[in-house]
């Protein structure tokens, strides 16, 4: 039993925007407490109560690659990043491609994971774009959507075989937007640095041409495709005139394409090198006007754990990626609402409660009475400083370190139990590895 | 004022005293190109060569009194010294270096070593080691301007224009018209 | 009325940096610096005796992941003739291809009392990478497509010594610009002593996005012939890499070589370089390599001093900035 009290509740699938108390009794909203029956109480003012905030894409390395995240650990990252549920990627070794490491993966999240942790499946077999994996078989060993993220299947046959496919279960599918062709081995934007500074460039024209197909197929098949982590002012013009048509195309952004430029990989800084790249300020202007006029709906991390070994490398060959999940909220809060006031609060949550249930058909995003009690409790204006030592997560890979935010959750409940608070988070660092970045 | 009179020159530190003025200077140098001329005779098989920066001036100076004795002009020649110093990992900042020119076949001269000011010997030390990368003179001899005393080596000079005592710590300023456009003046700081 | 006495000179530039990483980094003042010393240092190799001890007791490792036998040759005579002692490591005798990162093999390196790593590598930013995390000297002998400073610095030399000056030169920059390390650093340092840049070359391989640097593109080698003062031509290979760049090393040559006919039509003491190795018929009419305007091999004696005066400045005191 317990009582919010006092707090902004924020719940834009119920039109909900008011100061009020949440009551969560047994682990679900309830729409008051039960009278007579003892209840702890969480004074709320000042803070913003939400539905517990989903991440709809993020790595967390198991099987295989448990040196740079666990479940358990990402899960934790999670939950310090005021993230109820995640979904993960199915780019592990092996990669998840058939219904026996779906299960595995679900089994130990069900054991060691602190918040709802869902999965992906691959759209090909070991995601090498070929063959299409036994989506029906994963499908019934419950993934919510399909993606072969990090790689992109090239063969628009194959894609659109997959589409149709994959219509018969619901299953959703993310693209990773990347032409091989085009992009070749650009490791960041193709403009004026990657000119100065020699280093093989990745042109827009590279996400923008998948985006095309992606716009296309998704014409054709009647099925909606959802393009992950959108980086080009290209790519949003094709998806607001593809939407004005009524195609169902949807996109996400991830916090760092809106937070950096390509200006900063002048120090060579593997920090700075993620996939697809950091692009130009025009680029960075167009995602955030596509924020605020709701052409992009969904906002995500791609929390990619690396360990500091591998990131501290020549930049060729560090693996691409940053973490994200302990940073992404108040970047988010920081640039769109506060910054460029892009957007508002509510229209915020919604982005990262409703809009990615209702793309995954998730029962999650809402604080109806009845539903699991996932709630985040987030305070708007804290302003803080990024703390790399304190990150829950086992790698430390991120730009981000003492940068300045403004806004952050503060509490993470998770079927009615708090599952992370910043005051009774210890200040030290976690991570044993970790070293200066 | 007299138009022709020359303007006193004005001090490069506050305490400084004047120890030798223009003409001063010049007949040092003068009689240093006699005692020259006098161990030498054969103008011909000697070549002054300067230590930069202010030996440089104090060489040519050299070589124009000789050539008003002799009517004949020696041999210039620069000696860089930066790179063959023995202190370069001490100084905190690296010196300038300049390019070397020396005749072709230096075998049958006698090089002339000429610097303003003769202290601790080791500017000299690296302008013969210096030396010694072009090839190996018949004699080495030196001359200085002013010789300040408080040897680090075993060098002395040959040809000196002026001993002057001082402290180790006393700083001594050479000054040139031709580099410092301000009257010829050597000066030394207050004991 | 008494004549206003004459200002001093102004302070020569100083040289503080323990790395030389890019010419990008450097002020017009370091770089005229590192040409003057140059200039006294290509003495020391007419003497007879070819060594100073300035860099006496110091160790220099030529570390060439990629490979080069000009490049490391020119560093290890300069290293010798500053009496310095030099080890020799390339890709394939160095743990790099056992699977020790470079920051370790560079560590390891180090913890020898390496004063000075001269570092050639394919990725673009590995020299910056040790500079940074080495106490020892790290100079960039060739960083993937980024730059090639000591290249640069032997060119502007050579433009230098034999016109007299840099400043209001028409220089051009002809072959696979994109691909190239050395372009770049050419262009940094010329515009840094304020020379005019045009470079030329296919399409696909000088896009105009080099523009964005304050230099000309062109791809009509015909129209700039006469106008400019120097011809820096790049080698250019067909490998498997440039294959869909252009169709031919026949037809780039019939574009973009300089033919007897081209070179006929430049101005009589119009410069011709090369940073070698040149191919010869490709880039380059053989004849006209050979030519009195050509100053290739200039380029490989200056190399020398320009190599020397970077390691004297970086490595004869004891900096321990990288900047």
């Amino acid at each position: 039993m317990l009582l919010l009290r006092n707090g902004r509740i924020i719940d834009p699938a119920n039109k909900r925007d008011e100061i009020a108390d949440l009551a969560i009794t047994d682990g679900r909203i309830s729409s008051s407490l039960p009278p007579g029956e003892p209840f702890d109480e969480i004074d709320c003012s000042g803070l913003v109560i939400a539905p517990g905030l989903i991440d709809l894409h993020v790595h967390f390395r198991e099987p295989g690659q448990s040196a740079k995240e666990t479940i358990a650990t990402g899960a934790r990252a999670a939950a310090a990043g005021g993230f109820t549920s995640v979904v993960c990627m199915p780019n592990t070794s092996p990669p998840v491609d058939n219904p026996s490491v779906v299960t595995w993966i679900r089994e130990k999240a069900e054991r060691e994971a602190c918040v709802n942790v869902f999965t992906t499946g691959a759209i090909t077999k070991e995601i090498a774009g070929e063959e299409l994996a036994p989506i029906g078989s994963m499908f019934r060993a419950g993934i919510v959507a399909l993606t072969d993220d990090g790689h992109c299947v090239q063969n628009h046959e194959l894609m659109r075989r997959a589409l149709e496919y994959a219509r018969m279960f619901q299953l959703p599918i993310l693209d990773h937007c990347q032409d091989y062709g085009l992009v070749g081995k650009g490791v960041m934007h193709e403009g004026y640095w990657s000119t100065i500074l020699g280093l093989p460039g990745w042109p827009s024209a590279g996400e923008e041409m998948i985006v095309m197909r992606n716009i296309l197929l998704a014409g054709l098949c009647e099925t909606p495709i959802h393009c992950q982590h959108l980086s080009s002012a290209g790519s949003v013009r094709l998806l607001r005139d593809a939407r004005a048509r009524g195609v169902q195309i949807s996109a996400e952004v991830c916090p760092h394409h809106i937070a950096l430029t390509d200006e900063s990989l002048q120090g060579y800084d593997t920090n700075f090198k993620m996939n697809p790249p950091l692009r130009a300020q025009s680029d960075v202007d167009a995602l955030i006007q596509g924020i605020a006029d709701g052409v992009i709906t969904i906002l995500a991390s791609d929390h990619a754990p690396h360990c500091a070994y591998e990131k501290e490398v020549e930049f060729d060959m560090a693996p691409f990626g940053i973490v994200g999940l302990e940073t992404e909220l108040g970047l988010f809060l920081d640039l769109l609402v506060h910054k460029h006031k892009a957007i508002d609060l509510p229209r915020l949550i919604a982005m990262l409660t409703i809009e990615p249930a209702r793309l995954l058909r998730l029962d999650r995003g809402t604080l109806s009475p009845g539903v699991p009690a996932d709630v985040t409790l987030i305070d708007p204006d804290l302003e803080w400083t990024v703390d790399a030592s304190t990150f829950q997560s086992r790698s430390t890979n991120t730009p981000f370190n003492g940068r300045p935010l403004k806004g952050r959750a503060v509490r993470t409940i998770v079927a009615g139990k708090s599952v992370w608070s910043l005051q009774d988070s210890p200040n030290s660092s976690v991570a044993a590895a970790a070293s200066a970045l | 004022m007299n138009p022709t009179e020359p303007k006193p020159p004005s001090p490069p530190a506050p305490d400084a005293v004047l120890v030798l003025d223009a003409q001063a200077i010049d007949r040092a140098l003068r009689r240093i190109a006699h005692e020259i001329v006098e161990r030498n005779p054969d103008p011909a098989g000697i070549c002054i060569v300067g230590i930069p920066s202010r030996g440089i001036e104090v060489s040519r100076r050299i070589a124009a009194h000789i050539e008003a004795i002799e009517h004949v002009r020696p041999e210039l020649g620069v000696i860089d010294v930066s790179m063959h110093r023995d202190d370069l990992r001490i100084r905190p900042k690296l010196p300038m270096v300049v390019a070397s020119h020396l005749p072709p076949d230096i075998a049958d001269l006698t090089l002339i070593l000429t610097d303003d000011v003769l202290f601790s010997g080791r500017t000299v030390r690296s302008a013969m080691d210096s030396i010694a990368s072009f090839g190996r003179p018949r004699r080495i001899q030196l001359a200085a301007l002013i010789d300040r005393g408080h040897r680090e080596l075993p060098i002395r000079a040959d040809y000196v224009g002026k001993n002057l005592p001082t402290s180790p710590t006393q700083r001594v300023y050479v000054r040139f018209q031709a580099i410092d456009h301000v009257p010829d003046s050597v000066w030394m700081d207050k004991q | 009325m008494t004549a206003k006495p004459k200002t001093a000179p102004a302070p020569a530039a100083t040289w503080t940096r323990k790395d030389l990483v890019s010419i990008r980094d450097l002020s017009p003042e370091e770089l005229t610096l590192v040409l003057d010393t140059a200039a006294a240092f290509k003495q020391v190799s007419a003497r007879e005796i070819k060594k100073v001890p300035s860099l006496r007791g110091k160790t220099l490792i030529n570390f060439f992941v990629e490979p080069s036998t000009r490049t490391r040759t020119s560093f290890e005579l300069a290293a010798f003739r500053l009496s310095a002692d030099v080890v020799n490591i390339s890709a394939s005798t160095s743990s790099l291809s056992k699977g020790e990162t470079l920051k370790d093999t560079a560590r390891n390196l180090q913890a020898l009392h390496a004063d000075v790593i001269v570092l050639r590598h394919s990725s673009a930013g590995a020299p910056l990478f040790l500079a940074e995390r080495l106490e020892s000297s790290v100079i960039n002998a060739g960083d993937g497509a980024h730059e090639h400073p000591t290249q640069a610095l032997l060119d502007v030399f050579t433009i230098r010594e034999r016109l007299g000056h840099v400043a209001g030169l028409h220089v051009a920059i002809i072959g696979d610009i994109l691909f190239s390390r050395v372009a770049r650093s050419d262009i940094f340092a010329l515009l840094k002593l304020g020379a005019n840049v045009t470079l030329v070359g296919p399409s696909t391989l000088v896009p105009r996005e080099f523009e964005k640097l304050g230099v000309r593109v062109t791809h009509d080698i015909d129209s700039i012939l006469p106008e400019v003062d120097v011809v820096n031509l790049l080698r250019i290979q067909h490998e498997r890499q440039r294959k869909e760049y252009f169709p031919s090393l026949g037809e780039y040559t019939a574009f973009f070589g300089l033919t007897r006919e081209r070179a006929a039509r430049l101005k009589p003491d119009a410069l011709i370089m090369h940073p070698g190795p040149v191919n010869r018929g490709v880039e380059i009419d053989s004849e006209i390599a050979d030519s009195p305007r050509s100053v290739i091999l200039d380029q490989v004696t200056n190399g020398l001093a320009v190599r020397m005066a970077v390691l004297y400045l970086c490595a004869g005191a004891n900096h321990t900035s990288s900047n």
